[in-house]
């Protein structure tokens, strides 16, 4: 204590008080913050409504027109398919919380049976793509090798090399693929969600897409080993730059900074 | 010659095995007159002083392991059907360099490791070589006599970054093939002699069979040993020169006040080349770097986002990425803006750093040899430039990843690219006008030390109520430390007309250069330090503050 004390008027003293305070806040905060809640979840039981039409009415007619035929907020669902609702709803992106550049992805409030009737509205409103069976977009016995090929002529202009996603114009992105279920890769390039564009059977077979669906589960998915070590986020220069400066020019620094505080004393004769 | 060998053996016995070895070789080599000169070099102690030594260690490391990989890699343009241990790559056509990166990674004893080794050590050459160089910036070691030694060592840097670019280039990978595709469209930005050029450097169009041969001499080679070369000459000079040293008491312009090179510094310098190689290793253990498996070959007809070059070309990148794509059309020729001007403009900002050295001595007419270091503080003009040419730097660093910054702060590319085109040319200056204020503040800060002594912190009551700070004078060494510097006085041109009324002309470059001499050592620029008499007459013990 006594050592402590002798050292409080320490020039450098304020400066270790001010991170140790800074520590405490921020410890405290992680160890307080309230937890997010699931809330959707009552508002999915509040939505008692089975039929798709009752949904549609609810959740998606403000912007997009009582019948689907769209408004200045949202375009026309004629012809959209059941696919394009099974994408936007699955993934939480359907019923847009508000307008943006591009409208993000949250968690689904829907169940996968009301999002089924929400479809089946939609398409009675005009022919377009239904949702795919699993034997279409499962990527057992799918060949990687070619999904990497088509992936990277297909797709990592905007979503970088495996999926990591990248930046497009005036505040627009191409969200990062990993963790998506193959289902709605195979509906978002069936359908063209948002900046997109799609991918019919005409340019990409079901084949072709189930190769690009096992491709990404291969490159980018939870267990996708990564020989080299961390993989500082699989985006390429920069972060390795980052990281190489902070990380090892920084700890060379201070290697450097340790070497040179334990020097010879000259001896005193 | 026998008879006398014999007859000292019998009269002292004989020498021991490490004296005997060394008179060999000294008879050979004449090592003990070197040796003697040397082995007794003073060198001073800094933690900073170490920055050349992590830039000397990381280039052995690269060298050590780019040998090894040389040995498994094939720099052939031929194309082949991969077929090895990594999955996901089956049945990919690609170039035999790819498919012998692949190999390396994935089925050579320790290629992965030694690759990353390679690859992380060269960014943390260029980044210490950067570091380095801004230490001898800021503390105006580059001054008489030093001033070619910083041109070998801004030269190590310029090579370093090409040597580092044609490296990368080498796997013929989709990112390093989309840096070799931007290299063909800079030269074909050239005016006139641009197509030429790029048929001559591709042998054809792109992107041909010759350009990773090409690149792996020139990456193996030339440059390594035009930097080997450099690298000596460099060393030679910091010992022909000696080093420079802190200010500090008994550290004068005419000695070097430290330890010897040998036993102390041998053994911290042999220590610290373990210590940088155990950490670089230890990086490239943890931490995947260019992990071209996951890339995919190079097809001409394919580009990934996120394609960047690695940070030492970021800067370059960035001036191309948020120049506008100006063009013209003149008499069927297409002159690119968008291209020729960064690539101007790249080699004028290195430039500007290196021939630094040059114009501050013409400013300040300062002709003197300068050992002792110079504290940044004391030199404003000096550090606010250097502060500039950091920000101007790394402004464009943020423009060369401008996708990144837009995607994971939320923001618009294109504000991303204004901001940068802004502020390449304002946040210079804002950056030096700032740093010269602090350094003026900080001048005045040590001046207020020097006369006041330290706060304390320590609040005391005097018996008559008032409270005062109790400040704790200096002691003689910090009092030395604050005051050694010397303050020149500005340039002058002096009347212009003679006692006669005959008017003398000036040339328009002195005038030039008495205004820039303002700007180093001009009333605004300087706070003049604490002369003796203010000193004596504050603490001649009248104890009030």
């Amino acid at each position: 204590m006594k050592k402590l004390s002798a050292r409080r008027r320490h020039p450098l003293a304020a400066l270790v008080v001010l991170l140790f305070a800074l520590a405490v806040t921020g410890g405290l905060y992680a160890a307080f913050a309230p937890a997010d809640k699931a809330q959707a979840d009552d508002a999915a039981q509040s939505l008692a409504i089975k039929e798709g039409k009752k949904l549609y009415a609810v959740g998606c007619a403000s912007c997009h027109g009582t019948g689907g035929q769209g408004s200045s907020d949202g375009p026309s669902l004629v012809g959209v398919g059941a696919a394009a609702v099974d994408f936007q709803v699955g993934t939480g992106r359907m019923p847009a919380q508000q307008p943006g550049a591009q409208v993000p992805k949250k968690k689904n409030i829907y169940s996968q049976a009301e999002i089924d009737q929400l479809g089946a509205y939609i398409a009675s409103l005009g022919a377009g793509p239904s949702v795919p069976t699993k034997d279409q977009y499962s990527p057992d016995g799918a060949d990687i090798g070619k999904g990497g090929e088509l992936f990277r002529t297909n797709c990592a202009q905007c979503h970088n090399f495996t999926g990591q996603g990248g930046a497009l114009t005036n505040g627009k992105y191409a969200p990062s693929l990993e963790g998506v279920d193959p289902k709605h890769i195979y509906e978002a390039m069936q359908t063209g969600p948002q900046n997109m564009p799609s991918f019919g059977d005409g340019s990409l077979s079901s084949e072709n897409k189930r190769d690009i669906i096992a491709y990404l589960g291969a490159v980018n998915s939870d267990d996708t080993p990564s020989p080299g070590g961390l993989s500082l986020g699989g985006l390429g220069p920069v972060s390795e730059g980052l990281f190489g400066w902070i990380a090892g020019m920084g700890g060379l620094v201070a290697v450097a900074i340790w070497v040179a505080a334990r020097t010879t004393k000259a001896k005193k004769s | 010659m026998s008879n006398e060998t014999s007859a000292t053996t019998t009269r002292r016995g004989k020498a021991p095995a490490g004296e005997r070895v060394a008179d060999w070789a000294d008879g050979r080599l004449g090592i003990y007159s070197l040796a003697k000169a040397n082995m007794r070099k003073i060198f001073p102690d800094h933690w900073s002083f170490m920055l050349g030594e992590i830039c000397l260690y990381s280039f052995i490391i690269i060298i050590l392991t780019g040998v090894y990989l040389t040995l498994f890699f094939h720099p052939s343009m031929a194309e082949v059907v991969y077929h090895g241990s990594y999955v996901p790559m089956h049945g990919v056509r690609m170039t035999q360099a790819f498919e012998s990166t692949l190999n390396i990674s994935f089925d050579v004893r320790g290629g992965l490791l030694i690759r990353q080794i390679h690859h992380w050590a060269a960014l943390v050459f260029l980044a210490g070589m950067m570091v380095h160089m801004m230490r001898v910036f800021f503390t105006g070691a580059f001054r008489k006599p030093r001033e070619v030694n910083w041109l070998f060592g801004f030269l190590l840097f310029v090579l370093g970054m090409f040597t580092g670019f044609t490296g990368y280039s080498l796997p013929d990978d989709l990112l390093s093939g989309t840096g070799v595709r931007f290299i063909e469209g800079v030269i074909l930005a050239i005016p006139l002699v641009g197509s030429y050029l790029q048929m001559f450097i591709f042998g054809g169009e792109f992107p041909g069979h010759d350009i990773i041969p090409r690149f792996f001499t020139v990456h193996v080679l030339l440059l390594p040993g035009i930097m080997l070369g450099l690298l000596v000459a460099h060393l030679i000079l910091v010992f022909y020169h000696k080093h420079t040293q802190f200010p500090g008491a008994g550290k004068t312009n005419n000695n070097v006040v430290g330890m010897p090179l040998l036993p102390v510094y041998m053994a911290k310098a042999g220590g610290f080349f373990f210590l940088v190689f155990g950490f670089i290793a230890v990086i490239a253990a943890v931490a995947t770097i260019n992990p071209v498996w996951a890339i995919g070959p190079y097809r001409p007809d394919q580009v990934s986002t996120g394609a960047q070059p690695d940070w030492y070309m970021g800067f370059a990148e960035g001036l191309v990425r948020v120049m506008p794509g100006w063009e013209w059309d003149i008499w069927g020729h297409t002159i690119n803006f968008g291209v020729l001007i960064p690539i101007v403009i790249f080699p004028l900002v290195l430039v500007a750093i290196a021939v630094y050295p040059f114009i501050e001595s013409w400013i300040t007419g300062d002709k003197r040899e300068h050992h002792l270091l110079d504290r940044p503080r004391n030199a404003p003009t000096r550090t606010g430039f250097g502060v500039a040419w950091l920000t101007a730097y790394f402004v464009m660093l943020i423009g060369g990843g401008n996708d990144l910054w837009a995607t994971h702060f939320h923001l618009s590319i294109n504000v991303i690219s204004w901001f940068v085109r802004i502020a390449f040319f304002v946040g210079p200056v804002l950056a030096f006008i700032v740093t010269k204020r602090i350094c003026l503040g900080l001048q005045r800060r040590d001046k207020d030390k020097v006369l006041h002594g330290r706060e304390s912190g320590i609040i005391k009551r005097l018996p008559h109520g008032e409270f005062v700070e109790i400040h704790e004078p200096l002691n003689q060494e910090q009092l030395h430390t604050l005051t050694q510097h010397h303050q020149p006085e500005p340039m002058e041109i002096g009347p212009t007309v003679d006692e006669n009324g005959v008017e003398r002309k000036v040339p328009r470059s002195q005038k030039l250069r008495a205004k820039l001499s303002q700007g180093y050592y001009g009333e605004d620029n300087v706070i003049p330090k604490p002369t003796a008499e203010e000193y004596k007459e504050i603490t001649s013990g009248h104890g009030h503050h």
